[in-house]
């Protein structure tokens, strides 16, 4: 691990950032209303994933003077997201100053072979993983903060449930085997074998681990965090609903009692009927976020 | 043992549960009025004071924190120290008032002027602990611009006080939660 100070500093912002909601916006508008819902950081983007989703072509960065915007109106941490391996796009939202990168599949990915060298930036890094390896990998690359991917923009939780899910019974699997038996391990998840025996030893990832794609219910929010999400990012799930006020209040409510059934049903109350939402079993593979990177 | 509570709404509890238990003490998470019975003290750890605070309203917890702190010690570090002033900005927001003392949020500026710091505490810090320096973790951290009268200033990064006690209180604006020092803890421990 790298243990200096700067990552230091990098996984301590994530570690603010616990028991939180990073909610997508799209405009300073829409950050203030996250922003006073409780929302623990707003992501800044051209497009939330649904529209992408639907509307196609190429989804980069979001616009600089947006951002900028979106940072003098807030004063929670702001995100912003770059494409896959598009370092230059991450070059510029450093020197703008934003919080966190998330080198994010749901922009186009820039680079169909190579990540983000992400260990040479100042900034912070979060990165999206399906399994133990993929979120191994991206730590090895300097990720501060790891988030499932789920199938962003489908308001389907089944894909974070099914990497959240993965990526715990992966680790616990870790913890009882033998020093030669990570070894292989490491060539299996291709991961190097510092990191592997780190999470045989601590059964947790060296960084934390928050849920993102798909979550759009207060009770979205309180499954994955159950499952072992840390945090929870919010995409579609706010502003694509008819009432995003009330629903990113209920789920900043549902990431802090997510032990709580009764408070989770105060949370709940309220609320009308979420975004429409896809089947994911019934899109194409060319249609999903979640297989960009590797 | 001593019970101490960390208010769990949002933030870095869990650091500061592993730092209380390191140093001791019993953590108990903390997230409803109910919870803050039978506890010896409290930290309010670090993560959004804006996020705390929209909370402690919706959940009516305001009163019952303050009432708290009117008998028992809390330790605030970051947002924590933010929550337990008596004036805030950058921007101005409601706080506790349980401290005599003005934060400026976010003072150093962003994530990339967050940095890790060592510097000499106060003599009376060392003489209460050990002697040492202190290694302070600062995670867009708040600027204390100013302190009551009553107030001693334990530690100081560039000028400005870092690590604050009054009364029965404690604040810091770094965090200690995140290294492995544990005098500060200790020290909020000794006076319970």
């Amino acid at each position: 691990m790298y243990l200096d100070d700067t990552f230091r500093v990098k996984v301590g912002l994530a570690e603010m950032l616990k028991g939180g909601v990073i909610m997508d916006v799209t405009n300073a508008d829409q950050a203030l209303i996250a922003e006073k819902a409780g929302a623990a950081a707003v992501m800044a983007l051209e497009r939330v994933p649904a529209d992408i989703r639907k509307e196609g072509g190429v989804a980069r960065m979001a616009p600089i003077s947006k951002i900028r915007e979106i940072m003098h109106t807030v004063s929670i941490p702001v995100m912003a997201k770059a494409r896959i391996g598009h370092f230059m796009e991450a070059r510029i939202l450093e020197a703008l100053g934003v919080d966190y990168v998330d080198e994010s599949e749901v922009l186009t990915p820039a680079d169909e072979e190579h990540h983000i060298d992400k260990r040479t930036f100042k900034v912070p890094f979060v990165c999206g993983a399906r399994n133990l390896g993929e979120a191994l990998r991206r730590i090895a690359e300097g990720a501060a903060m790891i988030r499932t991917k789920g199938e962003a923009g489908s308001g389907n939780i089944v894909e974070a449930v099914r990497h959240m899910r993965t990526i715990q019974k992966e680790m616990k699997q870790l913890t009882v085997l033998g020093k030669e038996e990570l070894v292989a391990e490491s060539k299996k998840l291709q991961a190097p074998l510092e990191l592997v025996e780190d999470v045989a030893q601590h059964g947790k990832l060296p960084v934390p681990n928050f849920s993102a794609g798909g979550i759009a219910t207060p009770a979205d929010a309180a499954l994955v965090m159950q499952l072992g999400a840390e945090a929870v990012f919010v995409g579609s799930g706010i502003f694509k609903s008819d009432d995003p006020e009330a629903r990113a209040r209920a789920i900043v409510k549902a990431a802090t009692y997510f032990n709580d059934p009764q408070k989770l049903l105060e949370a709940s109350e309220e609320l009308g009927i979420g975004m429409h939402g896809i089947d994911v079993s019934k899109l194409q593979e060319s249609e999903l976020l979640q297989t960009r990177g590797w | 043992m001593k019970r101490v509570g960390v208010l769990a709404l949002q933030g870095d509890f869990e650091a500061h549960s592993l730092a209380l238990a390191r140093a001791g003490a019993e953590p108990v998470l903390a997230r409803t009025a109910a919870d803050l019975a039978n506890l010896d003290g409290l930290v309010i750890p670090g993560g959004e004071s804006s996020t705390m605070l929209k909370l402690l309203e919706l959940e009516n917890l305001f009163e019952p924190l303050a009432g708290f702190g009117r008998l028992r010690p809390i330790f605030g570090t970051c947002a924590g120290a933010i929550l337990l002033a008596t004036d805030v900005t950058h921007p101005s927001q409601p706080s506790l008032g349980l401290m005599n003392m003005s934060v400026e949020r976010n003072g150093y500026g962003r994530q990339i002027d967050s940095r890790v710091a060592h510097i000499e505490p106060a003599p009376e810090f060392e003489q209460r602990t050990h002697s040492g320096e202190l290694e302070a973790v600062f995670i867009r951290a708040p600027i204390i611009r100013r302190v009551g009268p009553d107030a001693h200033v334990l530690a100081s990064y560039q000028g400005d006080p870092v690590l604050v006690e009054q009364g029965r209180h404690l604040v810091a604006t770094f965090h200690p939660e995140l290294g492995s020092d544990s005098r500060v803890h200790d020290l909020f421990l000794s006076k319970l």
